[in-house]
This record gives C-alpha cells, sequence and structure tokens, in this order.
C-alpha cells in the first residue's frame, strides 16, 4: 500500500516534470526538470530493490544535468539560457506523432497477456549483479568498455579546436612548407 | 503498482521525450528528448525484471541502457561543441547538410 502511494507520488512527478522540459521558460530551467524526472526514476528503481543501479541513475543524472545546464550557458550566452525561449519547429506533428506512439504502446501494454513472475530476486541483488558482470556477462561488460574508449576518442576528436586533421588552419604554411606544426 | 501501470508511466516518458526530440531545434534540447526517451526505456526495463523475470540478466540489460545514455550525452556534446565552433549556432537547422 505504501508502495502504491510512493510509486504514484514520483509517477507524477516523473511525468510531470518530463513535459516541464519542454514547457518552461528557460533551458536552466528545463535541465532542471529533466533531472528531477531522473531522480524520480532512480527512486523508482530503489522501490523494485535495485540499490545500486538507482543510486546510479540519481548520481549520474544529476551531474549529466550539471553539466548539461553549464553548456546550455556556455552555448547560448547567460541570458538566452536564463530567458524565455520557444525555439521549435513542426509542434504539430510532434505532438500527432508522439500521441499516436503512446496509444500504440499503451494499447500493446494493457492488450498483451503478461505471463506470470517466474523465479524470486537474489537476497543481495547487488551482489548478483557483480558475479554476473564478472561471470556470465563478462562478454557484455567487455564490449560495454570498448564501445566507451571509443566515445571517449571520438568525443575528444570531435571537439577538440584541432578537429580530427590536426590542425585549426594556423600552421597550414608549415605543412605546405613541409615543417613540422609547431 | 502493476507491470501496466509502470509500463503506462514508462510510455508517457517516452513519448513525452519524443515530442522533445522531434520538436526542438537546439541540440542541447534534442539530447535532452533522447535523455527523457531513455529514462521510460530503463523504467519499462526495470519492470520487466521486477514483475517478469528477476534475474540478474535484467539488471546487466539495465546498465547497458545506462551505459547508452552516457555514450548519447557524451556524444551529443561533442557534436553541439562541433557545430558551435564551425557554424556558430547549435541549432539543428543550421546543420542539414547532408538532406542537400
Amino acid at each position: 500500500m505504501v508502495d502504491d502511494i510512493v510509486f504514484w507520488g514520483l509517477a507524477v512527478v516523473s511525468v510531470a516534470s518530463g513535459v516541464a522540459v519542454f514547457r518552461v521558460d528557460s533551458m536552466a530551467r528545463a535541465t532542471y526538470a529533466l533531472a528531477v524526472s531522473f531522480v524520480t526514476v532512480g527512486l523508482v528503481l530503489l522501490l523494485f530493490g535495485l540499490d545500486y543501479l538507482g543510486i546510479v541513475v540519481v548520481l549520474m543524472m544529476v551531474m549529466e544535468m550539471a553539466i548539461m545546464a553549464i553548456y546550455m550557458i556556455m552555448f547560448m550566452g547567460m541570458n538566452p539560457a536564463l530567458m524565455p525561449m520557444s525555439m521549435v519547429h513542426g509542434k504539430r506533428t510532434a505532438v500527432t506523432v508522439a500521441g499516436l506512439t503512446f496509444a500504440v504502446l499503451a494499447a500493446g501494454i494493457l492488450l498483451v497477456d503478461w505471463p506470470e513472475r517466474r523465479g524470486a530476486p537474489a537476497a543481495d541483488l547487488t551482489l548478483s549483479l557483480g558475479h554476473a558482470v564478472m561471470g556470465s556477462k563478462m562478454l557484455v561488460m567487455i564490449t560495454v568498455s570498448a564501445v566507451l574508449f571509443a566515445t571517449i576518442v571520438s568525443a575528444l576528436v570531435l571537439a577538440l579546436p584541432r578537429g580530427r586533421y590536426d590542425t585549426d588552419g594556423a600552421d597550414d604554411g608549415d605543412r605546405a612548407s613541409g615543417e613540422a606544426p609547431s | 503498482m502493476t507491470l501496466q501501470t509502470v509500463l503506462l508511466v514508462a510510455a508517457a516518458l517516452f513519448c513525452v521525450g519524443l515530442y522533445g526530440a522531434i520538436s526542438q531545434q537546439v541540440v542541447v534540447m534534442v539530447m535532452m528528448g533522447l535523455e527523457l526517451m531513455l529514462n521510460g526505456v530503463i523504467l519499462a526495463a526495470g519492470a520487466f525484471w521486477w514483475f517478469l523475470s528477476p534475474a540478474p540478466d535484467g539488471q546487466v540489460l539495465l546498465l547497458v541502457v545506462i551505459t547508452a545514455m552516457t555514450v548519447e550525452m557524451a556524444m551529443g556534446f561533442a557534436v553541439a561543441t562541433l557545430l558551435h565552433r564551425s557554424r556558430g549556432s547549435d541549432m539543428t537547422d543550421m546543420a542539414t547538410d547532408l538532406s542537400r
């Protein structure tokens, strides 16, 4: 009973703050709204007993949203990031597509005859996750680690001023004359 | 709290994110829409794990989804930085080269 009340409270806040992301006046407020939505979903995971993953979601998303707020203010200037703004295109199409998608998903959720629960959760869920990651699912984590490393390299190559050609134009003359770039 | 109710909330989060990803003009706001969609996926994956099969495999799937979200954020920030540096703007309408 208590779980139900807590879940519905978190669900309402989660969806409402999700809607607020695209309704509030400023990008900074939108970032905070998204952070609230993530925190509530992390708390729902805690309700499921997923202590480790719930805490990871909460901590990671709060940090990500803090970085995102800095990005918005950095790229858009202080005023546009904090002042009222509305930058949308194809609003009617977006509402239609999102509404139809929800209708299809809701129909599937309500019409499918979901199976009964199989098995019971382990006594220590974090320990069982650790055993899975370091045992039967190690290949998954090895793949994830390679993807994360590739992401770090790709993001740096894209974001660095010198770009993937290792030149920002300033040393083009040096290259042409065969001299090493300074 | 049943599987259906949790999945309906997850679907609502996914669709709100879908609306944002389609409608927003600023790259970072598009990223926020994608993040919201993945937020719904995380909730749905957690619900499937809890209500259908509470085995460790489901937790690993959740970890993979969270990783996908991290990758999306990192690459999105990198692309936004590149766009801003090369075009002086972070609007999606300024990055339609491939549509020509």
